[in-house]
């Protein structure tokens, strides 16, 4: 349960980061908030030879209202983002969901660069990147690069970043007028993985039909499922209780691939995907109008 | 090896340390604090939490390194002197929050920041601030009771 020796960086500027990355090559490893990383390396499950550690690169720890987006870096911590002002305000799903990650004693170390390219299937913020269509900007020693998040995860714990390329920044788009939202999650305890989860985005027109919806679940298949079925399905229709009943039956018979674990069957995490997408879906609706 | 200023509990403290020492470990065996328990070394039963710049964090996920110039506060550092102890832990003593007291310095250092933030809180906010610790010795219901006295005590 201890970790095997390594090289120790503490670089200041992203500059360093990235040449230190250049010299050291794929066993160098970045280190967030450690909140997986370390209990992998408690483990020896992973090992790298050499740590860059991120935290004392301040320009990588900012959230901030820019146009219409909010620009968020990649060290800032999951408890930051959980009490921020900018987020509440325009991506309230957001807010809503960071609470369901871990507890505050993990938020307050655990980074939203770090859950991202950890890329838990279980994990709340890879879900919420593709619900909210943010873009990821990555950065090498000789280029950076936006990502949407709909082609950055890439399978179970991977994704499309380069081994020598950093997360710096996360971009997402303000909510648009008229939307609802919710995000729900069923875990064993507080605070736990959940077993499945769900976030839900509805928009409306002016007429009430739905001009754009998004379902995306956690702990649903090999990474964040986006049921894009399921949302198209609602696209320019009043939104009733028959049509809920239709969509999260086909979302959670169709669209999500579960695998089960010792906390949940298959059966059981499906009919939980039923039972959240029918409750968010309502949740987000009667927050269109308020 | 790497040289680092830690101060913890108001101490300043110059130490040699392997980039790979956690800083449980940092605390347990280079400075003689063992108040500071370890129990899973990987971040969910909540023994091992301490403050990290005034604000609670698993000491078994940070690497002492990381500490450097940064200021640490264990459960050695709550009491006021040798004979009084802090309303927290009078709280504990008073309501039996404690059987074998494993998890009691995790909890303790958990429930300062969480009171600070939450100096009224309800039954449930405390339930829930108490899930990121496990206790396998009181079923809660005496923890629950102390968190409950000690908002009490500290207003
Ligand atoms: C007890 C416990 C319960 C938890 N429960 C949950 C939960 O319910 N939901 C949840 O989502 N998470 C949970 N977590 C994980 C937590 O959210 C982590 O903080 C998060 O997954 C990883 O973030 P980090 O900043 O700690 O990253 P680290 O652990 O430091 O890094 C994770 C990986 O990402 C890489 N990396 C980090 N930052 C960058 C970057 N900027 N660019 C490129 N690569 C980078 C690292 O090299 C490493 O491979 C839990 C953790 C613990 C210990
Ligand atoms: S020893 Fe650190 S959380 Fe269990
Ligand atoms: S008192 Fe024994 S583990 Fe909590």
């Amino acid at each position: 349960m201890k970790p095997a020796s390594f090289d120790y960086y503490a670089p200041n500027t992203i500059e360093e980061v990235l040449d230190l990355k250049h010299q050291h090559g794929d066993d160098a490893k970045f280190l967030a908030g450690g909140q997986s990383l370390v209990p992998a390396m408690n483990f020896r499950i992973v090992q790298p030879s050499a740590l860059i550690d991120l935290n004392r690169v301040n320009e990588l720890s900012f959230i901030k209202e820019d146009k219409n987006v909010i620009r968020v870096g990649a060290m800032a911590r999951e408890r930051h983002l959980e009490f921020d002002s900018s987020i509440k305000k325009y991506t309230p799903l957001l807010h809503e969901a960071v609470p369901f990650i871990a507890h505050p004693q993990i938020r307050n170390r655990g980074t939203i660069g770090g859950s991202i390219v950890n890329a838990d299937p279980a994990a709340e913020l890879p879900v919420l990147m593709i619900a909210l269509n943010a873009r990821l900007k990555a950065k090498n020693k000789n280029a950076e690069r936006w990502i949407d998040a709909k082609d950055f995860f890439a399978g179970m714990f991977t994704t499309a970043l380069k081994p020598d390329e950093v997360l710096v920044e996360i971009e997402l788009p303000f909510a648009e007028k008229n939307t609802g939202w919710s995000f729900m999650e069923v875990a064993p305890r507080s605070g736990d993985y959940a077993m499945m989860g769900v976030a839900t985005l509805v928009t409306l027109d002016k007429n009430k039909k739905c001009k754009f919806a998004k379902l995306v679940y956690l702990n649903a298949g090999d990474g964040p499922v986006d049921a894009i079925e399921a949302s198209q399905s609602l696209i320019g229709e009043t939104i009733n209780d028959k049509l809920i009943e239709s969509v999260a039956s086909h979302a959670s018979e169709k669209e999500i691939n579960p695998f089960g674990n010792i906390h949940a069957s298959i059966d059981f995490q499906r009919h939980l995907a039923k039972v959240l997408t029918q409750k968010t879906l309502k949740q987000a609706l009667e927050r269109v109008s308020k | 090896m790497k040289q680092v200023t830690i101060t913890v509990n108001g101490t300043e403290y110059t130490k040699e340390v392997e980039p790979r020492l956690l800083l449980s470990d940092f605390l347990r065996h280079e400075l003689g604090l063992t108040g500071t328990h370890v129990g899973c070394e990987h971040g969910v039963c909540g023994a091992c939490t301490i403050m990290f710049d005034s604000e609670s964090a698993r000491s078994c996920l940070t690497f002492a390194v990381q500490a450097d110039g940064h200021e640490i506060t264990t459960v050695e550092g709550l009491a006021p002197d040798k004979d009084n102890l802090h309303p927290l832990q009078q709280a504990f003593w008073e309501a039996h929050g404690l059987q074998c007291g494993y998890c009691t310095p995790g909890i303790l250092m958990s429930m300062i920041p969480f009171l600070k933030q939450n100096p009224n809180p309800t039954e449930d906010e405390i339930r829930h601030a108490l899930s990121g610790n496990l206790c396998r010795c009181t079923g809660y219901q005496h923890i629950v009771d102390a968190v409950k006295l000690a908002s009490e005590k500290m207003k």
